[in-house]
């Protein structure tokens, strides 16, 4: 009993500096979403082409749904791969303009390429707030049934894509929900 | 020594307990009907955070969704709703991040309860080793004769 008793500090020690060490590596910034096997949230908006968009307009097959914004550096990196994966037809790809001008939106589409169905106009940022956004970008995976099943934030390039998206839309897409 | 020890620790208890409000409000021009409806506005952006810049609150974050949200608890003011259905709006949106404050759940009672579980191990620990030594003091001063009388062989032993 005794020896135990000697032992505890030492355990107890290893097992907080195991939790704080673990704790150097968490990703801080990505917190979870709380729209996660939620519905999209209802919307009644325009594109960034003034047309009139609602929740009848998504895809009705599994889509991603990028929070981007022509102020936002970090989109230009990540654009690459929402345009391969368009071109290439993998899945569709639905833009919010999050807390953008609509001008600059549409320019920096005309000089960048639009990956994008259609743009979603959310210039106060009311839409943003209703999925839980806080920065582009971000990138919702939504199924067939307009259901959010996954989200990442900031950058996805094609490492993100291979190894986060590609699983969950596999999976997405093997579950039958098509 | 004395006051070094002192001045740290004032510093601390000053740290702990002085710094709620250092933080600098952003200015915003909202209108309010009363003030009360303004002194709520005020406490629940100094309560909830901002979830973009992570260690500032609401009030205190030139963030663009901090100012989006601040435009939100100031429309739900205004159309009469309460400080629950407020806080609500926001949980279901952002989480417990988003409560400097985490509501108490399943899954925040842990957080709750963990200073006082600490407490009491701390003292817990404390107590043992207080007894322990008091125990092993008591025992040294009093040794009966027949272990005296061992002790004394032993050392003559040795010599």
């Amino acid at each position: 009993m005794n020896r135990f008793v000697f032992f505890v500090p030492v355990i107890a020690f290893f097992a907080l500096a195991l939790m704080l060490w673990q704790g150097l590596y968490l990703d801080t910034k990505a917190l979870p979403s709380m729209l996660i096997d939620k519905p999209m949230p209802e919307f009644l908006l325009t594109t960034v082409d003034g047309d009139e968009v609602t929740n009848a307009d998504l895809p009705e097959q599994a889509f991603l749904l990028n929070i981007w914004g022509s102020y936002c550096l970090p989109c230009l990196i990540e654009h690459p791969t929402f345009m391969r994966l368009a071109e290439e037809g993998e899945i569709p790809v639905v833009g919010v303009n999050y807390r953008d001008r609509q001008n600059l939106a549409l320019n920096w589409l005309d000089d960048n390429g639009n990956p994008f169905e259609f743009s979603i106009l959310d210039e106060s940022g009311r839409f943003g707030i209703d999925l839980g956004v806080y920065g582009a970008p971000e990138t919702y995976l939504v199924d067939g049934d307009g259901v959010i099943r996954y989200r990442h934030v900031s950058v996805l390039d094609e490492s993100v894509w291979r190894e986060e998206f590609m699983p969950a839309i596999a999976e997405l897409r093997g579950g039958g929900s098509q | 020594m004395r006051h070094f020890y002192t001045s740290i620790f004032l510093v601390f208890i000053l740290l702990t307990f002085g710094n709620s409000n250092i933080a600098i409000a952003q200015v915003d021009t909202f209108k309010f009907d009363t003030p009360e409806q303004q002194q709520r506005f005020r406490k629940l952006s100094d309560e909830l955070r901002c979830p973009m810049c992570q260690n500032t609150n609401l009030s205190g974050s030139t963030g663009g969704v901090a100012e989006d949200l601040r435009r939100e608890i100031h429309r739900m003011i205004v159309e009469g709703l309460t400080d629950a259905d407020i806080e609500k709006f926001m949980f279901d949106r952002y989480g417990d991040f988003i409560f400097y404050k985490p509501r108490f759940r399943a899954e925040t009672a842990f957080l709750w309860f963990a200073p006082i579980l600490f407490l009491l191990l701390g003292f817990a620990a404390g107590y043992m080793v207080w007894r322990k030594s008091k125990l092993s003091a008591h025992q040294s001063a009093s040794l009966d004769v027949g272990q005296l009388n061992r002790l004394n062989d032993l050392l003559d032993s040795k010599q």
